[in-house]
């Protein structure tokens, strides 16, 4: 089989924050009832959240790992759908774990990885500023927190993002608009181009 | 520009996030209907300078439905409350009397 790249095959920028196009990473979206015990144990597994103390993620909060080693999550995306990171390589198999867990519970799962992109902005508050002059969000400090997840749009189209706990910001968004998401985020951290506000 | 509050994901986010979707509360009036009846829920929207009852989409989020009271003189956003429900609910007419001495729906 012919190799799978990602959009942009980890482009990267440097301005006065980092942007990196981050390849291929396993996506799978999860619509059903979200209290539903079956839907938030296959949610849990398929995103490697297994030790944890069994729910899903609070409205409007995120819970993943993105590392070499790991790249692993849940998503919280509306009241009733979740987004599921897993490895790109281990997405079909975690797409059949979950179905085997939701048994017959009414829900959906489609694995979407190669419908996206992801993106990671790097730099602390530089970060916060670019996603800033991008979206209609507060990206204060004091406002959007590690762990949150918001979806939005970012200039013209539809995004969503979380920020990890060393105030990396992590984008979502669909894979044909990868290119134009990239430009825009080149753009907005263009070096001489802070406001400094944060 | 307005401020709206999604009650579906808790976002308080502005305009450009969210899809107006007109009028809300309309009673369908379908096949079997009398003319009028059909006439007016096709044709006629209500256009107060005042207090006004939307439907909202929350597009670039959640992507749900949902319901606003706001005043389209002021642009005061009074409550944005969930689709399912067929008028306005009390603690959102509450709001609205409390905002507005001697208005009625």
């Amino acid at each position: 089989m012919s190799d799978a790249i990602s959009a942009l095959n980890h482009a990267q920028f440097t301005g006065f924050a980092e942007v990196e196009e981050c390849g291929l990473q396993g996506m799978i979206t999860l619509r059903g009832d979200l209290t539903s015990k079956p839907l938030i144990a296959g949610a849990r597994t398929a995103g490697g959240r297994d030790g944890r103390d069994g729910k899903m993620p609070k409205m409007g909060m995120a819970e993943v790992a993105i590392s070499v080693a790991d790249r692993n999550g849940v998503c919280w995306m509306s009241p009733d759908e979740v987004l599921v990171l897993c490895p790109y390589d281990k997405v079909e198999a975690q797409l059949m774990a979950l179905t085997t867990k939701l048994g017959k519970t009414h829900a959906l799962a489609v694995n979407v990885s190669d419908a996206r992109a992801m993106f990671r902005v790097s730099g602390g508050t530089a970060a916060r500023e670019v996603l800033a002059k991008l979206c209609p969000v507060d990206m204060s400090p004091g406002a959007f927190k590690p762990g949150m997840f918001r979806r939005t749009r970012m200039a013209q189209v539809a995004a969503a993002f979380w920020m990890d706990d060393s105030e990396d910001i992590y984008i979502i968004c669909f894979r044909s608009v990868a290119q134009y998401v990239f430009d825009l985020l080149k753009i907005a951290a263009q070096p001489g181009s802070q406001v400094g506000v944060y | 520009m307005l401020i709206l509050h999604c009650p579906y994901c808790g976002v308080k986010g502005e305009e450009t996030e969210f899809a107006p979707g007109g009028e809300a509360h309309l009673a369908r009036h379908g096949p079997g209907s009398t003319d009028d009846d059909f006439k007016s829920y096709l044709f006629s929207r209500k256009n107060p300078r005042g207090v006004h009852f939307e439907r909202w989409r929350h597009a670039s989020g959640c992507g749900k439905w949902f319901h606003a009271a706001r005043a389209t003189d002021t642009l005061e956003v009074y409550a944005t409350y969930k689709a399912q429900t067929l008028a306005p609910p009390k603690q959102v007419l509450d709001i609205i009397a409390k905002k507005r001495p001697g208005w009625n729906i």
